[in-house]
Order: C-alpha cells, then structure tokens, then sequence
C-alpha cells in the first residue's frame, strides 16, 4: 500500500524536477498513444521535440517560430500568473488579446496614411489599454458586486470574438480589400509594423516585451511589497486583510495588469506575425497560456521555459501533422498530458510517498 | 480494585516520531484516571490505540483479564470502550435523538430512543431534550449529547477527550456530578486535560506522559497541581509574578461599539465599551464563539467600525485599517495562528514582514529589504526560543507552540502601545505558556496597554488586572480581577444563560 504523508515544508528538489518528470512521463505516454495510432512513436517525438530546431530541412523555417509562437505565450502566462498566485482567476486573456489587438489597430488605422515615428508607440500603449479595460470589467463587477471573474472574463472571450468579427467586416475593413474581409496589412506599412528585429531568429517587439515582463514579474515578486501581498493573498486571504492588503485593489492591479500584457501581446502580433486583423485573428494563445502558467509552475523563469516548450510542442505538433500524417487532435490530446501530468505530479511536491507493508489486522 | 484495562508496552511509531515509546499502565474498575502530558507527549495516539483508530507496534491491552485488541472503533464500542471526542461530531440541522440514532449500529424506534435519551439524562443529571434541534444548543449540551450517546452502549470505560475546554465552571459542575455519578456505578473514565485542578478535584490516578514514555504516575489528591506541572514539563515551572503597575493614561477607548458579524455563523458585537489604560492588562473572557474574533477584528483594524466607536489617545481610529493601526503602535495577534496570524506556506521571514514592516522598518519604496526581515525574524527566534531549524522554515512546519511564540514574539519585539491577542497560549505547552504570558505581562510593565482575550480563565487570574466577559456578543463592564470568585467569573461568562445544575 502506498501512503501519501504530507511534507513539513514543499520539497525544493521537487519543485524543480516535477516539470522534467511530467515533460518525460508525457513523452512516454504520447509514445503509447502515437503507437497505438499505428505511428512509429520514436519518431512521431523525435518530429515534435528534435526536428523542429534541429532537422536541416525544416529548422530554417521552424527555429524563428519558435520565438514567434512563444512571445505571446510568455507574455500573456506572465500577466496571468499575478491574478492565480493571488488566486483571482482570470479565464479570459483570449479576450483582452483580441480586445488589445483591435485597439492598437484601430488606433494606428485611424492615422492612416499619416507617417510619424511615434505612430507604433502610441499603438503599443492603444493596445495595453485596450486589453486592460477589458480586464477591468470583470474586475470591477467582481469588487463591486462580487460576480466571479471566471464566469465573467470567460464570457467576454465570446463577446470580443463578436466584436473582432464585427470589426473585421466592418469598421476596420481594408478600403482598398476588394471587399474580402480583414484590415490593412499593418506588417506591410512602415510606421505601424512590428519587424523581425535580428533575422532568422522570429524576435520580435513582442518577444522583447515578454522578457522584460518576465524580469519585472520576477523582481516584482521576490523584491516588492505589491508582490509580496500578492502572493500572501494567494496563500491565505484571511492573512493577507490581517497584513492591510486592500483586497479589492489588489483584484484590480491583478487583472488589468494582466490584460495590459494580453492585450500588448495582441498588439504585437497583430502588427506582426498575424499581419492584419481578420475574422480568425483569435488563435487560443489566451488559452493555452493558461497551460503555460500553471506548467511554469506561476513563476516567471518556469513561464519563459514552460512557453518555449509549448512552442515547440505547437511546431512539432504541426510538423508531426504535416510529416506523419497525425491528426491535429492527437496533438492537442498530447498537450493536454503535459498539463496533465505536471499537475498529477505536484502531489510528490507537498506529500512523501512511503511503501506501507499492509498491516497485519 | 481489580484492573479493568491493563496497557503493556504499548509502542506507536509515526515516521521521524515515536509518539509512544513501552506505554504501560493501568486502569482499575470504577477509577476515575487522568492521562496528562503537554501537547505532543503522545496522549491522543495512546487513547486512539484504545479505542481501535490506531494500531499499536508493539505491546498488549488487556480489558477484564482478555486480550483485547480492537481492529476498529465499533469492536472497541462492542467491548465497553467509548469515547467523547474534543471536537463534536453532530448535525445541527437534526434533532438530539436523530444524532443519537446515527451513531448506533441498530437504533431502536425514534420514540423509543427519545424516552431513553431521557431516562439516562434524568438518571445522570444532564438536562437535555431529545427533541431539541441541535444547532440551537450549547457547546455544553452539545457535549451531553456525545456522552449520553456513549451511556446508551453502557460502557465499562468512557474515555474523556479535554471535556472542559468548551465549557462555563457552571457546566464542569454538572459534568463532574455526572462523572462521579458514573464511577460510583461502577464505570472506569479514562480523562484527559491540561487542567491539573480539575484533575485533582475529579481523579483517582494519574498517569503523565512526557514525549511518547510514562514519566509518573501519582494520586492527584494528594499531589500539588505545580508538582504535577514539573513532571508534565520535566523542569521546575517558572510561575511569572506580576507587578501591579499603577493605572496610567487612557490609551484605547471602545464606547457603545455595535458591529454585525460579516459571516453568517458569526456573532454580532452589541454595544461593547471599554477603556485600556497604560500599563494595564484587561483579560476578557468567555466561551468561544461569542465574540472573540469579532472583537479582535475591530480592534486590529480589520472590520471598521462606525465613527467615534474607536479612539486611541482620544484620536477616532475607527476607520483606519490594520496597517494604519500599526503605525501609531495599535497592534493584535489572532487566535488562528495558521491562515490568520501566519500564512502556512511562507518562511518565518516572510510571515515577519506580514505585520513588522512598518513598525520594523522592513522595507524601503515599497522593496522589501529582505536583509532586515530575516535579522527581525532571528531576533523573534532567538528572544522567544522558537525551536525551528531557522527563518527559512515554512509556518506550517513548527509546531503550534513555537509558532505561537514566534507569532507573539512578532508583536511584542514590535514595541507595541496597544496589543490585542486572542487565546495567547491555546495549545502551547506549559512551559512555553508561562515564557509568553512572562512576555505580555513585561510588555505592560514597560507601559503598554494589553487586551488579552482568552478561555482557560486560569490564565486570565494569573495576568489581568482587570477581567471582563464576553456574552453573546455583549462585555460585561470590566472589574478589578483580584479577590473575583469562580461563581462571580462564571455568572460574568454566562449570564443566567444556561446554568441549570439539574436536582440529582
């Protein structure tokens, strides 16, 4: 009989081995799954987590993605991780990243054609804002009238869906589109464009945004007080009234600080990677970055790695489509295990497990 | 007297512990015996080897001369053993025999049942109507509900979990008339408790247990409740004597404070007034759960209240909060030391910056100057002799006598004006206790004002110069605790609520 007896302390050994476990353990797993697929499953992993970087004939294309797709991950699990370490859980960072995405655009297209270096700066703060109102709503319907934010941000996605499609095929529609939907290309039009910066690498503004959040976040939380009552909320709210934290404005910083990041984060790539706004600019980051929080255990390094993993298993993922003829879904089960087992696995970080003789009745 | 219950060598091993190292003795028919130790001696594995919840090791029981080894509760029940836990386990939504009926392997008709309820509470003195929905009742009814439960079963051994911490001095009465009632009929009651008067008064034979082994055993009425202490602790107690100090200037003033409770289950505070002086230590006593935390929280800052309700040197700091309280030397430590007074999961030094930071100076622009707090934390430590392995162990992993002295310590190496704490010694050994009580009561030799909300009314003669009681949420007006009698205390406590001593 196995015996669950819980630690004095968290393990720290633990705590930092866990991921490494769960990422193996998952690639056993979807081993089992890809075999039982009929695929060779040494391959189908080798495809996912060594190919995308390091095969000659697709790396080229594959390694900036990298970067590409792991930008906005970071940077939204980031913002994400202040409201779940505190424990307000904001669901709806898709949202705010479609919300920001639309603000900064339509702010820059509204200057259109105009030429002035300050057009994308003034863009990127569009952006924040538009993706911390969003965030706000939930927050002040929470403080005032104590609805849950999960409810309500998840229900803005839906709402900002609306919207973005609205937009799309309305307000924002490129004049000079023939009449397809979407906007202008904003990566096309100097002033507003978000460029690779280095070649071949995919950084891009975003990406430079997203470590300096991950800096931030880091400093913020083990040198500051804000960060500091953060977590004492996360941890035992009843403590954290008793130690003077404002409560409410704490709900508020936490989620519009995340909405800011998702909605700079939208901005980015709509300026871009994405290019444009378009009916189907909403692409799950605000979702999977979720996945990233929690798999980079809500500390910042762990997000920057938890995010270029996961970006990896999204590019893998896409060549494992491609290359082997894996369904999407079987990929998106894949990414499910990571999650899966991490969180399985935190048992071990807070409990000892003891091989129990069974007991003599 | 033949032994009903013989314990031989028992042996109880947790992982890292021996919670009970060749644990032997006796229990004769019709005793009445104590079982004491400090908290961790290893009292509450021993009686849950003796009631089937755990297995012994090593060693034997023998009940009547059999061996007796139950593999679980209802086998230990089946062979006369019955016990009344600490914490009740009832429904409040059902009536007294319904909780009655639940406990049973096979109840009888409901009917049948309540005229037994009333048969065993009429022939032991315990006034208790089966009918009576048991959320409406007293922590003291609800107490005789446990144990007319186990009377039902006729036990041959009722085993008694602290039965007075919930309880007025009225109400031990009735309990101990029912006790003795019990053991002149031939029942052998095994009793737990700290508290060494009461053993005196109420046991036969004494067993001590100090970590896990038997230290002593004694005949409590011919032992003096200090030798027994010694043995408890196993070092001479150090009894802290307090110098009156002369009553100084006002320093906290509640006057016709009201405040509902924010929390359904709570108790709304009605009309409390008081007045702290420097110097002066006001014990506020009382059953739990009629106002404790509720005056705690409007004290520390925590619940505001309404203008003019508060004043601290003749300033209304009704609405300020915790932090804002802190700064001009209003300080409080709640009763709940893990998720109130601390945060389970943080590091000593964390939880020093939870309440020290202003007053410690623990941060600068908002950055927690992480140096400082840890030096704090040290000095807390090594002050207040927390064992702990150092300022990086997490709260969750002291004990909860280190933790409360950790907690203490934390306020009161804060220099406080005013400090407020609730239930400063609730569940912290002996010799610890007497190092905090030792501390508030230098804190107010020094000149500070302190409000000490307690129970165990012990503690509150020893240290208050002034007493007063908290009632369904209303204070009764403060009086000079020297020369008050039990009688006097206990009315102040209950009121004429539920103090029927039934005509046995």
């Amino acid at each position: 009989m196995i015996k669950f007896i819980k630690r004095p302390q968290p393990s720290k050994f633990w705590t930092l081995a866990t991921p490494l476990l769960a990422v193996i353990l998952t690639m056993i797993l979807g081993g089992l799954l890809f075999a039982a697929m009929g695929k060779d499953p040494f391959e189908a992993i080798r495809t996912i987590f060594w190919d995308p970087l390091f095969n000659p004939q697709f790396a080229g294309y594959s390694r900036p993605q990298l970067l590409v797709k792991a930008g906005p991950l970071i940077l939204i699990a980031i913002g994400l991780s202040l409201g779940f370490k505190a424990g307000i859980w904001n669901i709806g960072a898709e949202g705010q990243y479609i919300m920001g995405a639309l603000t900064g655009a339509a702010v820059g297209l509204a200057l259109y054609p105009l030429e002035a270096w300050w057009i994308f700066p003034l863009m990127i703060i569009a952006g924040a804002i538009g993706g911390f109102v969003w965030a706000m709503i939930p927050a002040i319907l929470k403080t005032r009238f104590n609805t849950n934010e999960i409810l309500v941000s998840l229900m803005l996605v839906y709402v900002a869906e609306q919207i973005l499609a609205s937009a799309a095929l309305g307000a924002l529609r490129n004049p000079e589109g023939n009449g397809f939907p979407g906007s202008r290309n904003l990566s096309q039009i100097e002033w507003m464009s978000n460029p690779e910066l280095i070649s071949g690498t995919g950084a891009h503004w975003g990406v430079i945004a997203a470590l300096g959040a991950v800096v931030a976040t880091y400093v913020l939380l083990n040198k500051h007080m804000l960060g500091f009552q953060i977590r004492l909320t996360g941890e035992s709210p009843r403590a954290a009234r008793f130690a003077g934290v404002k409560d409410k404005l704490l709900v508020m910083f936490c989620l519009g600080a995340a909405g800011a990041l998702a909605g700079l984060a939208g901005l980015f790539e709509v300026t871009g990677p994405a290019g444009q706004i378009s009916i189907d600019f909403g692409s799950g980051y605000g979702f999977t970055a979720i996945i990233v929080a929690f798999l980079g255990r809500l500390h910042p390094v762990g997000i920057l790695l938890a995010g270029l993993l996961l970006a990896l298993t999204f590019i893998g993922g896409e060549l494992a489509q491609f290359m082997l003829g894996l369904p999407s879904s079987a990929i998106q089960v894949f990414q499910g295990m990571l999650l899966m087992t991490l969180l399985a696995m935190d048992i071990v970080v807070n409990y000892r497990l003891t091989l129990v003789k069974k007991e003599v009745a | 007297m033949t032994a009903l219950l013989k314990l031989e060598g028992l042996t109880r091993e947790y992982p890292g512990v021996r919670a009970n190292d060749d644990v032997s003795f006796s229990i004769g028919a019709g005793e009445v015996h104590a079982l004491l130790g400090e908290n961790g001696a290893g009292k509450s594995t021993l009686v849950k080897m003796i009631y089937g919840l755990e297995k012994p090791d090593a060693g034997r029981m023998e009940l009547r001369g059999e061996p007796y080894a139950p593999v679980n509760p209802q086998a230990a029940r089946a062979a006369g053993v019955a016990m009344v836990f600490q914490h009740f386990s009832l429904f409040e939504a059902l009536t007294v025999a319904e909780n009655v009926a639940l406990g049973m392997e096979n109840p009888p008709k409901m009917g049948e049942l309540a005229k037994s309820i009333r048969d065993v509470s009429e022939t032991y003195g315990l006034p208790l109507d089966p009918d009576r929905i048991v959320g409406d009742l007293s922590a003291g009814e609800r107490q005789r509900v446990e144990i007319i439960r186990c009377l039902l079963q006729d036990p041959k051994l009722l085993i008694m979990d602290e039965p007075t911490s919930v309880l007025t001095p009225q109400e031990v009465e009735i309990l101990f008339k029912t006790l003795r009632k019990l053991q002149s009929e031939g029942t052998s009651i095994l009793y737990i408790s700290h508290k060494l008067e009461e053993i005196r008064a109420l046991c036969d034979g004494a067993t001590i247990l100090r970590l896990g082994k038997v230290v002593g055993e004694c005949d409590p009425k011919t032992t003096t409740a200090r030798d027994m202490a010694e043995m408890m602790v196993g070092q001479t107690l150090h009894v802290p004597t307090r110098e009156a100090g002369e009553a100084g200037e006002v320093l906290l003033k509640v006057e016709n404070l009201s405040m509902a409770s924010s929390n359904p289950f709570g108790t709304t505070l009605k009309n409390v007034s008081l007045t702290l002086r420097a110097g002066e230590i006001l014990g506020v006593g009382g059953v739990a759960g009629n106002g404790q935390d509720e005056l705690l929280s409007v004290l520390s800052g925590e619940a505001k209240t309404a203008k003019g309700s508060v004043t601290f040197l003749g300033a209304d700091i009704s609405n300020l909060g915790p932090n804002a309280r802190r700064k001009i030397g209003v300080l409080a430590a709640p009763e709940e030391r893990l998720g109130h007074a601390a945060a389970p999961n943080m590091s000593l030094t964390e939880n020093a910056v939870l309440t020290a930071t202003i007053r410690k100076k623990l941060s600068k622009n908002n950055f927690v100057n992480w140096r400082a707090a840890e030096g704090f934390a040290k000095d807390v430590i090594s002050t207040f002799d927390v064992r702990t392995p150092g300022p990086a162990s997490a709260a969750r992993s002291l004990s909860g006598g280190n933790l409360q002295k950790f907690v203490i310590g934390r306020e009161v190496m804060q220099d406080p004006k005013v400090l407020v704490v609730n239930q400063p010694t609730w569940g912290v050994d002996a010799s610890a206790a007497a190092a905090i009580r030792q501390a508030l009561m230098d804190l107010a030799a020094q000149g500070a004002g302190l409000i000490v909300i307690s129970q165990d009314l012990d503690e509150l003669m020893e240290i208050s110069d002034h007493f007063a009681a908290l009632n369904e949420g209303r204070l009764t007006a403060p009086r000079p605790a020297l020369g008050l009698t039990v009688d006097e205390i206990g009315l102040m406590m209950g009121g004429a609520h539920d103090m029927e001593v039934a005509d046995v």
